[in-house]
């Protein structure tokens, strides 16, 4: 199977790598193949969005593992599951309909346009919360009892435990977590492709519409695309980016717990 | 006071431990306050979609239809309905309609909604959310009187048995989630039909069979690293793989069926059933290795070759496991639209997809399709659909849990 994406990527003739990866025009039509005016969209969507749900994944896998009572968490776990369960193209419309007017009355509705990346970022960081909450539950409750014990016996509050010594012993489940987030973030595609607007632009502004790579193969694949125009092949490479970040990020999370999971017994 | 060694003590020790443990009960709130996070979105979210599903909606005619008929229009049979729209259309335009599909084999609200789109001319100016039409009803009433003195003012519930069964339109007030329910039922049969014996085959295969070579590892990697390939990628792989190598197969070609392109059912299935296969496995995988391995040496033990004792002993008692994990995993596939758009489901079929070669729409397509248009109305249907979409999920949901609890109870 990867092979065959491998093979896609060398469909297209007549571009060069530099173009490709120095450039920050995207318009194949025309041959301008500047990666980064996707590309960047994607980071700058996938950063708001871990920046938004590592505090409160963190926080919350912290709070149920740590504080939580049996009753608390039968309530709270499910929930986060449900969110987890909710199909992303109803994210989409939930960034679109309720985070974009939000924003735009937070900030003001000529600062914020109708499509921006900010609302995506946003609701993609609540759509990540249940799986950062989760995997670092996970490596949380995966520290033996007797550190905590230890901790306790030597005279430190429950936050003092939880943060100085729970935390760093987890630290690597952590690391994982918040990798796959970014990973989960950088493929989301519905949530792009609604809320942060059609068509490519290079800006650093999160409150305007900028296109995102997944976006970008959602929108042109979506019309009637000729087979062996330069559009089609063009979505290839954007798609073999894609595909080699999210399982380069997925190897490195993978090799993070491998490599640095502390053993204990 | 300090003792000997520096440290806090007396009533200096007392401040530092109430500080400390004031900080601590802070910080409990700030976590706890991180984890409703989760129940606020929820709940904004759910929130936000009741909202648009139900209220007021502001519309006008461009031709009155009292000069159309003497009898409100809603009162009418089929033939009267069509008389009414043969008078008032041209003749080219109703031979055009009559040759799409005979009047004498439409249904009443067809020729009712030709009418509405034709003759009448209804066009929704304005939708209102619900607590909007609630709380703020007479402030609405009186913007639509100056804005749009002829527009008319009615209570809307767009979701409602009828957009459940009707057929796509492309007028937002008639448009349905028909085809759309039937194509993501047709879709997801086929995704299980093909992802479940071979995820289910593939796990025994891993977990019973496979020696712990080079090969079986980086097979075991492979899978693993799978499950987290964004979905998109999945669709491009459809896309190159069975819309376009296997079209012959996908169109239907082989078997005679003429009319299609590589864009189908069929098509969309095998994608989605490559989705979550890595899903499956794994899950089946988890759900074989819990089986206990005295289970198995009994098994051994009574003269049962290793076939046997992995139908008869080990499948069984994983089976709740995979159920679960499988209808999980299908869960997933019924809400997933990315791969969907690039494999290339029609985003405008009026017909009900009619096998596995048929073009489709899904659910999920529907709802990405509406959210996309500026019309106000059609965000109100996004939310329906998105409602009966979250239904069906849900009720999958509960299918799986049942079916665990079942199993399980018999089994042990």
């Amino acid at each position: 199977m990867l092979g065959r994406e491998a093979l896609l990527f060398f469909q297209r003739p007549e571009v060069t790598l530099t173009d490709f990866f120095f450039t920050t025009t995207w318009q194949p039509a025309i041959g301008k193949i500047g990666i980064w005016a996707l590309a960047n969209a994607t980071l700058l969507t996938s950063l708001i969005a871990i920046l938004v749900s590592a505090p409160l994944g963190l926080s919350a896998a912290i709070y149920l593992s740590e504080y939580a009572s049996a009753r608390t968490r039968s309530v709270l776990k499910p929930t986060l599951e449900v969110l987890a369960g909710v199909p992303t193209v109803v994210y989409g419309y939930f960034a679109l309909t309720f985070m974009t007017p939000l924003l735009r009355v937070f900030f003001g509705s000529d600062n914020v346009q109708i499509y921006n990346m900010a609302s995506a970022g946003v609701v993609m960081g609540i759509m990540i919360v249940p799986l950062i909450c989760s995997l670092s539950e996970d490596a949380l409750t995966a520290v033996p009892r007797s550190l905590r014990e230890a901790s306790y016996g030597m005279g430190a509050t429950k936050l003092e435990t939880a943060v100085q010594v729970v935390l760093p012993a987890a630290v690597s489940g952590i690391a994982a977590a918040f990798i796959l987030g970014i990973s989960r973030a950088i493929g989301e595609t519905m949530i792009v492709a609604i809320a942060a607007g059609s068509g490519p632009a290079f800006t650093f502004n999160p409150f305007q519409a900028a296109e995102t790579m997944t976006g970008h193969i959602a929108r042109i694949s979506g019309g009637d695309l000729s087979y062996d125009s330069i559009d089609y092949d063009s979505l290839f490479a954007v798609g073999l980016m894609l595909f080699l970040m999210t399982f380069g990020l997925n190897l490195i999370s993978q090799r993070i717990v491998a490599r640095f999971r502390e053993k204990y017994e | 006071m300090k003792t000997p060694s520096g440290f806090p003590d007396g009533p200096a020790l007392h401040a530092v431990v109430r500080g400390r443990n004031l900080t601590g009960r802070i910080w409990q709130y700030v976590f706890l306050l991180a984890t409703s996070v989760g129940i606020i979105s929820l709940s904004a979210l759910l929130y936000n979609i009741l909202d648009s599903t139900y209220g007021l909606m502001a519309y006008e005619f461009n031709v009155d239809p009292a000069t159309v008929s003497d009898r409100p229009l809603e009162e009418l049979s089929r033939d009267e309905l069509t008389v009414i729209l043969q008078a008032n259309i041209s003749k080219g335009a109703f031979n055009k309609l009559e040759e799409e599909r005979p009047f004498t084999q439409r249904s009443r609200e067809d020729v009712y909604e030709l009418i509405m789109e034709r003759v009448v001319k209804l066009k929704v100016i304005e939708t209102y959310p619900l607590t909007d039409s609630l709380f703020r009803r007479a402030a609405i009433e009186a913007e639509v009187a100056q804005d749009y003195p002829d527009a008319q003012l009615t209570f809307r519930a767009w979701l409602k048995p009828d957009f459940i069964t009707a057929p796509m339109s492309s007028k937002a007030e008639f448009a349905g989630v028909r085809t759309a329910i039937l194509g993501s039922l047709w879709l997801i049969s086929i995704t299980i039909a093909i992802a479940l014996p071979i995820g289910v085959g593939a796990a025994i295969y891993l977990q019973e069979y496979a020696k712990d070579s080079f090969l079986n590892r980086l097979i075991q990697m492979n899978i693993n690293n799978l499950a987290g390939v964004p979905s998109i990628v999945y669709g491009m792989l459809g896309l190159v793989l069975f819309v376009r190598a296997l079209a012959p197969l996908t169109s239907g070609a082989i078997f005679g069926v003429t009319d299609s392109n590589g864009r189908t059912i069929l098509s969309a299935g095998l994608t989605m059933a490559l989705l979550i296969l890595p899903l499956i496995i794994i899950s089946a995988q988890e759900a074989i290795k819990a089986v206990p391995d005295s289970l198995r040496q009994a098994g051994y033990g009574l003269g049962a070759t290793k076939w046997q004792t992995i139908w008869s002993h080990v499948l069984p008692n994983a089976l709740p496991g995979i159920l679960t994990a499988s209808i999980l995993a299908i869960s997933r596939a019924i809400g997933e639209t990315a791969p969907l758009i690039v494999v290339g489901a029609s985003t405008f079929i009026a017909v009900d997809p009619s096998g596995p070669f048929s073009k489709f729409t899904a659910l999920p397509i529907q709802i990405y399709q509406w959210t996309s248009r500026a019309q106000s109305e059609f965000h109100n249907i996004a939310a329906a659909a998105i409602i009966v979409l979250l239904v069906l999920l849900l009720s999958l949901n509960t299918t799986a849990i049942l079916l665990r609890n079942r199993f399980s109870r018999k089994l042990y």
